[in-house]
């Protein structure tokens, strides 16, 4: 059995980072988290452009997300910034992520009177959370407690012919000692949703796979456009890959030979152990955060291109199976295994260092998206603002 | 983007016993010979245009509207006739599916 050093939680989740989380519940408090955050830097923030003029599933899927990104295990604290006459119903938020257990303040930009009081209450509040959370303690964990997720961006061949299939190595690894995986990206199982269906333990979980993809792509019937050019996008092109079937089965390989346990909508939490697949869009910063609010703590993120993505919450590993990459953009790859390709590793050898490197992250070391602040964030909207 | 430097000397890869094209791990000149194994016979053909690490060269002449097949699945189909040889890219393959495009047009 792995042991990694994590954060045991009230709720019994374990956190393999303790942050506190600076949460606007719309854009018109963006600015002021902001400042909260640049005079708290100890403190990660998730500024975003929703919150209002939302109905429906789309105001739903925002609420989950806010809510997902508050209850994560990686969050010790939370601090919600709510302007007052929005959609977003930051009572609900709170309560919601108080079922957690961890401590959660609100305060409400028209209710303060003004940016100035509450950045100067945030401030307060913000300081002392960061202060309270570090009396919690890193204890031994066992790695069937972690959720990884598995995605790919930033793609050129070398990611189906060595970055995907080596972190599908991991994935197994991951599954034997008890985890979970969850792969996402909808939009990137077109072409191959087949193979990954024939996995499914049963068959109503094969055909909500199918719908989802269905889903997908009578949008872009509906759209009256060629996917090709924004997924394969300019890059994945010149890169080699000439359309969306061929970039799918390069994809699929990253979530391993383990059985499909279940298939769950965006953001949702991962109901049990195994491998999970998540609908979302193949954008890889929706796609990141979508995993973030489900609960995955970690994320493992196959790129030929190179790609800085990180994430405020969860440490997100960069892997590049392309030689010129990893030498490029040193700055941005945390585990280079382009000598597959150069015939001088195996995969399997090359999966046992992605999965190693997943048990280093997950007990404390840093990857380079976190040591350069890269803290991207985006909730997938599924309506029109009104 | 510069020169890849490969070790093994291994110029392309296939992926699957029924695929129709290889993915190349450096880049290759026109004219350049490049060998393969499938089903555990060395074949050699020779490439027709300058064509660049990761993409793909045809190791069969194709006709137009047949499906390229790498990793043993469709990745689309061929938009016109392509040589042995050939690089094959988006400018003689289309996809065939996330093809809203068409359906506008019916």
């Amino acid at each position: 059995m792995t042991i990694i050093k994590g954060y045991r939680r009230t709720d019994g989740k374990v956190g393999i980072r303790n942050h506190v989380l600076l949460l606007p519940t719309v854009v018109c408090a963006n600015q002021v988290v902001n400042r909260i955050q640049q005079q708290v830097p100890g403190a990660v923030a998730i500024p975003h452009q929703h919150g209002c003029s939302q109905v429906g599933d789309d105001k739903e899927r925002t609420h989950q997300v806010l809510v997902g990104m508050g209850k994560s295990p990686n969050v010790g604290a939370v601090l919600i910034v709510s302007l007052g006459c929005e959609v977003m119903k930051a009572d609900q938020i709170r309560d919601e992520i108080r079922e957690t257990g961890k401590p959660v303040i609100w305060l409400d930009i028209q209710n303060e009177g003004g940016s100035v009081k509450t950045i100067q209450k945030g401030i307060d509040s913000a300081r002392k959370l960061v202060m309270d959370i570090q009396q919690i303690s890193k204890e031994d964990i066992s790695l069937s407690e972690i959720i990884v997720g598995v995605k790919c961006g930033g793609s050129d061949s070398t990611s189906g012919l060595c970055s995907n299939p080596a972190l599908g190595n991991a994935s197994d690894l991951i599954i034997s000692e008890g985890g979970s995986i969850v792969m996402g990206e909808t939009t990137e199982i077109i072409g191959a949703e087949h193979i990954v269906a024939e996995k499914a333990v049963s068959e109503d979980i094969s055909h909500k796979l199918y719908s989802y993809v269905e889903r997908f792509e009578k949008e872009i019937e509906r759209m009256g456009v060629d996917m090709r050019g924004g997924n394969p996008s300019p890059g994945n092109i010149e890169g080699g890959l000439s359309s969306i079937e061929e970039k799918s089965l390069g994809c699929i390989s990253k979530a391993g030979t383990s059985p499909l346990q279940g298939v769950v909508e965006y953001a949702e939490s991962i109901p049990g152990k195994g491998f999970y697949f998540m609908d979302s869009p193949g954008n890889d910063i929706e796609c990141v955060s979508g995993m973030a609010a489900a609960g995955v703590q970690v994320v493992c993120f196959t790129t030929g291109r190179g790609t800085p993505t990180g994430n405020p919450i969860v440490p997100v590993i960069k892997i590049t199976g392309n030689e010129l990459t990893g030498k490029r953009m040193n700055d941005n790859i945390d585990i280079d295994i382009s000598t597959v390709l150069q015939g001088i590793e195996t995969l399997e050898l090359a999966g046992k260092r992605i999965f190693d490197g997943i048990v280093d992250i997950s007990s404390g070391s840093l990857t380079k998206s976190e040591i350069l602040g890269h803290q991207e964030f985006s909730i997938n909207r599924i309506g029109i603002s009104l | 983007m510069g020169e890849y430097s490969f070790k093994t000397g291994v110029s392309c890869i296939v992926m699957d016993s029924k695929d129709n094209v290889v993915t190349l791990l450096c880049d290759i000149k026109a004219g350049e010979n490049l060998s393969f194994i499938l089903n555990g016979i060395k074949h050699n053909i020779i490439v027709q245009q300058d064509v660049k690490f990761c993409h793909k060269v045809a190791i069969r002449s194709l006709k137009k509207g047949e499906r390229i097949i790498k990793y043993g699945e469709s990745i689309g189909a061929a938009t016109e006739c392509i040589d042995e040889g050939e690089h094959v890219h988006v400018h003689n393959i289309e996809g065939i599916r996330g093809r809203g495009d068409q359906k506008a047009e019916q």
